[in-house]
């Protein structure tokens, strides 16, 4: 192949970029970004960098010498606008064209907005430094969205003496990913500390001075964070051909087309260990997913199903929240190890019959990493979790 | 070549170990990770580099001397 072009350039197109480099490939590599900075991190935007602790140089993903020795066509600060899959070329903002014999599509997501201006979001190293500068003591933010995203700005505000109020739609907030149960335990760190959680309420839009209610009530706030989950970024592809449903849709092998593969936040594969078809926004599948489609469009004699176990993991407060599998649609949690009300435990996630993903707080890491095991070998449920473990929802 | 581990970056992810057992480690108290091998032989680079892609916090970096 002579030219290889990666769009976007975060975790998951570096990852790729890199790979292809690391498998032998020497020819043009164009790495294009719609944002003007190296590639940067983002989990530690709603930590480290929003908590002050770091500044944002922390956040550079490789060493300047070391994304130097990729020898690559970098393409920063402008986007991509277009595909076209006959004559294979990417259209870029600037009018300019970067054809390609190789695609690999990481556009990532943005977040949801919602109606009226003037709210907060996060994602980018420029939303985390503008809320950081307005979070000082006693300054009311309203979080909207009690997500891992939502809860874990909550916490860093909550800890630079700001009061927080987070408002969530569903009775217990993320009960839709991990569980009813499990859920509460997680929320019950924020009401310990005084941050006023009202769930069941559904913000319609950001006002002057607040947000407003579904039933027209209005919440006043000095700072509006609005974290109500991402879309992915696919507009660029609209009319190209590409199948997009929720993501770019792409087989098994992360291939959406014939030598174009998706990775990242923005690709939505089918993933054989779970057997069904995912769009993960986690940190490492943006890595992994990265290194699989480089590997798969360099060698497609020797292609491998990408099927990996997700993880994720969320720091609120003094916990650390570590998950693998997928976990959304379980049928059932039981807690295998430690205890719930003292937030030390391993929750076990059943789909069907099989354990499809284990959740912990504050376990030692051999600990996690057994029952990750049973969550990669998808493991018969009822061999795994000892009849006396109590299943805590049905 | 030698590992370098940027310790107060690491997430626990346990990443790294998985892709190399015979470089990395966690402590049982807080799951951060640590360096067995600093200067690992050739036979084991192509897993410290699959750690140093995968590793979800950037932490690890392989340099030359």
């Amino acid at each position: 192949m002579r030219r290889i072009v990666v769009v976007g350039a975060s975790a998951a197109g570096l990852a790729a970029a890199e790979t292809l480099r690391r498998e032998g490939y020497e020819g043009t590599l164009t790495l294009i970004g719609d944002e003007p900075l190296a590639p940067y991190d983002r989990p530690p935007l709603s930590k480290q960098l929003l908590a002050a602790e770091w500044e944002p140089g922390r956040l550079a993903l490789r060493a300047p010498d070391d994304l130097t020795a990729l020898g690559l066509d970098l393409r920063l600060g402008v986007a991509a606008a277009g595909l076209r899959l006959a004559d294979r070329t990417v259209e870029l903002a600037d009018g300019s064209e970067v054809p390609y014999s190789g695609l690999i599509v990481a556009t990532g997501v943005r977040p949801r907005r919602l109606p009226g201006e003037g709210a907060h979001v996060l994602r980018t190293l420029d939303d985390a430094l503008t809320l950081r500068e307005r979070l000082t003591p006693g300054r009311h933010l309203v979080v909207v969205g009690a997500g891992f995203l939502g809860a874990e700005a909550a916490a860093v505000a909550w800890r630079l003496g700001a009061r927080v109020t987070l408002l969530e739609p569903a009775p217990v907030p993320m009960a839709h990913a991990v569980g009813t149960e499990v859920g509460a335990v997680l929320t019950r760190a924020h009401l310990e500390r005084g941050v006023d959680l009202r769930c069941g309420v559904t913000v319609t839009e950001v006002t002057e001075g607040g947000v407003r209610l579904a039933d027209g009530e209005l919440i006043e706030a000095d700072e509006v964070l609005v974290a109500i989950g991402s879309l992915p970024n696919t507009e660029w592809l609209d009319g190209s051909g590409l199948a997009l449903g929720d993501g770019v849709v792409c087989d098994e092998y992360c291939e959406a087309a014939r030598k174009v593969y998706a990775a990242g936040d923005v690709a939505r594969w089918h993933n054989r260990l779970f057997g069904t078809s995912m769009r993960v926004e986690h940190r490492t599948n943006a890595a992994e997913q990265g290194m699989a489609a480089a590997r798969n469009l360099l060698r497609p004699d020797a292609r491998k199903p990408f099927a990996p176990v997700p993880y994720f993991w969320s720091d609120q407060y003094d916990m650390k929240i570590q998950a693998y599998g997928f976990l959304r649609g379980h049928d059932e949690v039981a807690v295998v190890d430690g205890d719930l009300a003292e937030r030390r435990f391993v929750a076990l996630y059943r789909t069907g019959d099989r354990v499809s993903g284990a959740l912990a707080v504050g376990m030692p890491p051999k600990a996690i990493r057994l029952w990750r095991q049973a969550v990669a070998t998808a493991a018969v449920w009822r061999e795994t979790v000892r009849a006396e473990v109590s299943a805590t929802e049905a | 070549m030698r590992v370098e581990l940027d310790e107060p970056k690491c997430v626990a992810s346990g990443q790294c170990v998985m892709a190399a057992p015979e470089v990395f480690d966690q402590r049982d108290e807080d799951g951060i990770a640590f360096v067995l091998d600093e200067k690992p032989p050739a036979d084991l680079l192509d897993d410290v580099r699959e750690a140093v892609a995968i590793c979800p916090a950037a932490a690890i970096r392989l340099v030359d001397r």
